[in-house]
């Protein structure tokens, strides 16, 4: 399809969403990464049952957790659809960015012992 | 098990503002169970905590430390080599854990990082309900195997209160009306006379009433038995 999408974003692959962790997405805000989302599979047809619906739930834990911390909660997100939908993947990834474009970078700065 | 709620992360960071090296101990214990004070929740706060100092611009260093169990001093000794390595330390266990780090620990500064609740179980996956309030003096074979004590808002031991409504308790329509559990379930098994004598007034002296309670198993005490 030869499809084109933000360089800005780094790929990292899991057998399943089910497999992303609240710590994955934590550790990941806490390195500095401006934003997070996990693309999960259509909802009900996921290979394991509910890997992309607990996948959501963690999803919803950090929004809250950066909620509280005074962090737009929109940082992070949960998609779905299917690995068929090469198009929708593209679509996706430039909606996100332009999401954390607008919200500008992150306010977790990397700090260094003094 | 203990049942305990963490605390806000607000409330954490409030404590530990000064702090720019701490020390989270989790517990394998009740906490673990109830998830709240596991190896899990443990990093979970440490990451957030080190979000937070980020984005406030200011450093800190966290470290973990799950423990067997807070509440026995063989394994509360385990942490003595690093334990002074730290500004502070927040537990996660319940509030028994704090207390034996502070008593074995008198220099270093411990926070509690969950709000103990109660003694319960889960009834389903994330909802947790109290069964027991350590009264010291276990009935629940007389109430077809319920606590009144725990399990009524006002502890009542000769039947419901007027403001039983259809099951429900007055104080919060979600909370179960123990004595209607009790008198259906004494109908449904044909012995509700067993309800029917006036039960004395308890006595509260093994619970909180008579202070601060201690249980000695003399056999124990003498060693390993």
């Amino acid at each position: 399809m030869r499809l084109s999408y933000p360089a800005d974003i780094k790929v990292i692959q899991v057998p399943c969403t089910g497999r992303v962790d609240i710590l994955h997405l934590l550790n990941a805000i806490e390195d500095g990464a401006d934003g997070v989302y996990v693309a999960g599979c259509l909802e009900g047809e996921c290979h394991y049952i509910e890997g992309n619906l607990k996948a959501r739930r963690k999803v919803e834990y950090v929004k809250k957790t950066l909620t509280e911390l005074g962090i737009e909660p929109e940082r992070v997100e949960m998609y779905n659809l299917s690995s068929a939908q090469g198009a929708r993947f593209a679509e996706i990834a430039s909606e996100m960015v332009g999401k954390i474009r607008e919200l500008g970078p992150t306010p977790v700065k990397s700090t260094h012992a003094a | 098990m203990i049942v305990a709620d963490r605390k806000s992360l607000e409330e954490i960071l409030t404590m530990v503002k000064d702090n720019k090296k701490i020390l989270i101990a989790g517990c394998k214990g009740c906490v673990t169970v109830c998830n709240v004070g596991g190896l899990k929740e443990v990093e979970i706060l440490a990451s957030s905590m080190k979000i937070a100092r980020k984005k406030q611009g200011t450093h800190i260093d966290i470290d973990i430390n799950v423990l067997e169990r807070q509440c026995d001093n063989e394994y509360v000794a385990g942490v003595s080599d690093i334990i002074g390595n730290y500004d502070a330390v927040i537990s996660l266990a319940c509030g028994v854990g704090p207390q034996f780090l502070s008593e074995m620990y008198p220099d270093q500064t411990f926070y509690p990082g969950v709000n103990t609740t109660f003694f319960g179980g889960a009834t389903q996956h994330g909802v947790w309900e109290e069964r027991c309030a350590g009264c010291g003096t276990c009935a629940i074979n007389n109430f077809g195997g319920l606590c009144p004590i725990a399990r009524c808002a006002k502890s009542l031991m000769n039947g419901p209160c007027g403001g039983s409504s259809n099951g429900a308790c007055e104080i919060n329509k979600d909370t179960v009306c123990i004595w209607d559990v009790i008198v259906r379930k004494k109908m449904d098994a044909g012995k509700l006379e067993d309800l029917i004598g006036v039960r004395g007034i308890k006595n509260w002296r093994t619970a909180r009433d008579g202070g601060p309670r201690r249980s000695i198993r003399e056999e124990l005490v003498q060693g390993n038995i």
